[in-house]
């Protein structure tokens, strides 16, 4: 996308201009005077480099048997431990696994799925809509009901089901393998609604006004009307669903995964991670289970923070 | 009126159908049924003989329409995992989760409107602040934290509570309640606030905004100048005005409460139906998986009817134009 909202028409060749105009744009502006949507932005900055660069910053690898030592089991956060003399930062788990470590990895399949499953969603939900709100007829009501209908249930029970019948129809041996990608499924199809919902209103808003009918009557394709005049006009909302998604998503992966329904052991996600510290919880191993619990948080809560503020710096009339 | 009627509960219908196929072919063609039932030692006769005794010589529809005749009878086949018929493990595992979900209903309700009247009438005192951000931060928690850090307050820390399980239960008339023994009242308290917190301060919010929206209206002025008191009018005169929304809402979030039950029930360990299905799809148990999908769906689909056709009956406006409905 070239700046929609305010670079010129003319094509600069600057960048440092095309820099200045971002920077002076209204979004941009209702950006550096919200602290809150700078410090979630920061957050979740931080954490999605953390989990991109992992094998990079990680001070183990937690799926390399080679460095882990069982000794280091249970040591608490930024003490020593006992036999070996090692000291952990935020500690490690029952099989000696630092729990930084797994952190970062954890918040990579997080990710993926989040991320995954909301393109997803996006692609299937914005689709339907364009189609539905620019044809109509006996298409959009087919598309629309079965959206009222998927609507009645939780996303998150839709998203069970989905991962449900996908293992049972996989074959024993494929399920670990394959389960983040039933997951990213399970997790997208059971939030492509609101998207369809809202593409669907603002093509309808679209479909109506004279560019359109331009396009149409120099005999553009009803699929390019669609894609190269339409979509680009209906963006802006699909993108604050997009991010407010993002959180859910990352909270229904979790939910999932806590479960033992979603990410299998041997790749675990942050629910994963809170599944397992849930069990030394008695014990007074606090650490295995705060500090992923309080990793999903912070992500979860910024992104939502961020979507809440960009749909209030979108749409003005709101504020 | 009835036209609308009609083509409401045919369409109710349609889904119903649609899930059964859905549940109908994981029986078909997740496995082979033949191979789940026989053993080890088994001859082609023996094969052939079961092929013809399940009707699965049978055409597609034929074998569907014997699943629905077989469903709607309440016969789910039984479970590969637990040997047992499936509707008689879930008639076992059902009291626990509507138990479950009538308690937490009955505290977002009663919690969620005395604190919702309170932080609209209160509007801009530190207590109704303190509330509603409070709020903000339990919707934004995932149900399962809430529950983990409630075990680790009340059970681990404070040790007055239990954190798993349903204590001590009473057999009465083939219902297994919790409600007759101390323990099993105990065992209720946290789980139930774990599920209905959320729902708790859904059914806040929306009855601080309607108090709000009714509170500006002439007649509440009216009741005020007439020399009513506070109570009178807040209670008498605007709180029974914000009831409807609010009770539609409420008739919606009970699917809600059931389905996030299962939650509830896998962080407590609470041996209710919705944990039965998270073991079903751990262990690919379809009998249960399907019987579980074509229960939630009825009730779903019959809540949703329900208020759709309440929606008539109560608002005139719907009726009479069936076509904008």
């Amino acid at each position: 996308m070239k700046g929609a909202r305010t670079a010129p028409d003319r094509q600069d060749p600057i960048a440092l201009l095309r820099v200045r105009v971002a920077w002076q744009s209204d979004l941009a502006w209702a950006f550096r005077h919200s602290p809150l949507a700078v410090v979630s932005f920061v957050v979740v900055a931080l954490l999605v480099s953390g989990a991109v660069f992992a094998p990079l910053i990680a001070p183990h690898d937690p799926f390399d048997p080679a460095t882990l030592n069982l000794m280091n089991g249970f040591t608490a956060p930024g003490t020593p431990n006992a036999f070996t003399g090692e000291s952990f930062l935020l500690g490690t788990d029952d099989q000696g696994r630092d729990v930084l470590s797994t952190i970062l990895y954890g918040m990579r399949i997080s990710l993926l799925v989040g991320f995954s499953a909301v393109l997803l969603a996006m692609a299937i939900g914005v689709t339907l809509g364009l189609i539905s709100g620019y044809r109509g007829g006996w298409t959009e009501t087919v598309i629309m009901r079965v959206a009222d209908v998927q609507l009645t249930f939780p996303a998150i029970l839709v998203a069970m089901l989905i991962f449900g019948i996908a293992k049972g129809f996989t074959p024993v041996e494929y399920r670990d393998q394959i389960a983040i990608w039933v997951l990213i499924l399970a997790i997208g199809l059971s939030d492509w609604v609101q998207f369809a919902r809202v593409v669907r209103g603002a093509t309808l808003v679209e479909a109506k006004k004279e560019y359109v009918q331009a396009a149409q009557l120099i005999g553009r394709s009803g699929a390019a009307v669609m894609i190269r005049h339409i979509l680009p006009n209906v963006l802006s909302p699909v993108l604050v669903i997009a991010t407010i998604s993002l959180a859910l998503a990352i909270i229904a992966e979790a939910t999932l995964s806590f479960l033992g329904v979603g990410a299998p052991p041997t790749q675990p996600s942050l629910g994963t991670l809170i599944r397992i510290g849930q069990g030394f919880l008695f014990s007074g191993e606090w650490w295995i289970l705060f500090f992923p619990a309080c990793t999903l948080l912070a992500l979860a809560l910024s992104v939502n923070l961020l979507g809440d503020w960009l749909r209030d710096a979108l749409n003005p009339k709101l504020r | 009126m009835l036209n609308y009627i009609v083509r409401r509960v045919f369409q109710s219908v349609v889904v119903l159908l649609i899930v059964g196929l859905v549940a109908f072919s994981m029986f078909r063609f997740v496995g082979d049924p033949i191979d789940n039932m026989l053993g080890q030692e088994r001859t082609q006769a023996d094969i052939e003989r079961l092929r013809t005794q399940l009707g699965l010589d049978q055409p597609f529809p034929v074998q569907y329409w014997r699943f629905l005749e077989n469903a709607a009878q309440g016969n789910f086949g039984v479970s590969y995992r637990q040997g047992r018929p499936v509707a008689e493990i879930i008639g076992e595992r059902a009291p626990a989760t509507l138990e479950l979900a009538a308690v937490s209903g009955l505290f977002a309700i009663a919690l969620g409107i005395v604190l919702g009247v309170f932080t609209a009438i209160r509007r801009d005192g530190w207590a109704s602040n303190l509330i509603m951000t409070g709020s903000l931060i339990g919707v934004s928690l995932p149900t399962f934290l809430i529950g983990i850090l409630l075990i680790y307050l009340f059970s681990v820390e404070l040790d007055l509570l239990p954190s798993f399980g349903r204590g001590e239960v009473v057999d009465v008339g083939g219902w297994s309640t919790g409600f007759l023994t101390v323990s099993g009242l105990k065992a209720l308290v946290l789980p139930a606030v774990t599920l209905g917190l959320y729902q708790m301060t859904l059914i806040m919010r929306l009855v601080r905004a309607e108090m709000l929206e009714v509170l500006r209206q002439d007649y509440i002025s009216f009741a005020r100048a007439r020399g009513l008191s506070e109570r009178v009018v807040n209670f008498r005169h605007a709180l029974k005005n914000t009831l409807v929304p609010v009770i539609t809402v409420i008739g919606l979030q009970f699917g809600s409460i059931i389905a996030f039950a299962i939650i509830t029930e896998t962080v407590f360990q609470w041996p209710g139906v919705g944990l039965l299905f998270i073991n079903a799809i751990q262990f690919v148990d379809i009998p249960v998986m399907a019987a579980y999908l074509m229960l939630i769906s009825v009730m779903f689909v019959g809540i949703n009817l329900v208020v759709d056709l309440l929606y008539v009956a109560i608002d005139p406006r719907l009726r009479g134009e069936g076509n904008t409905a």
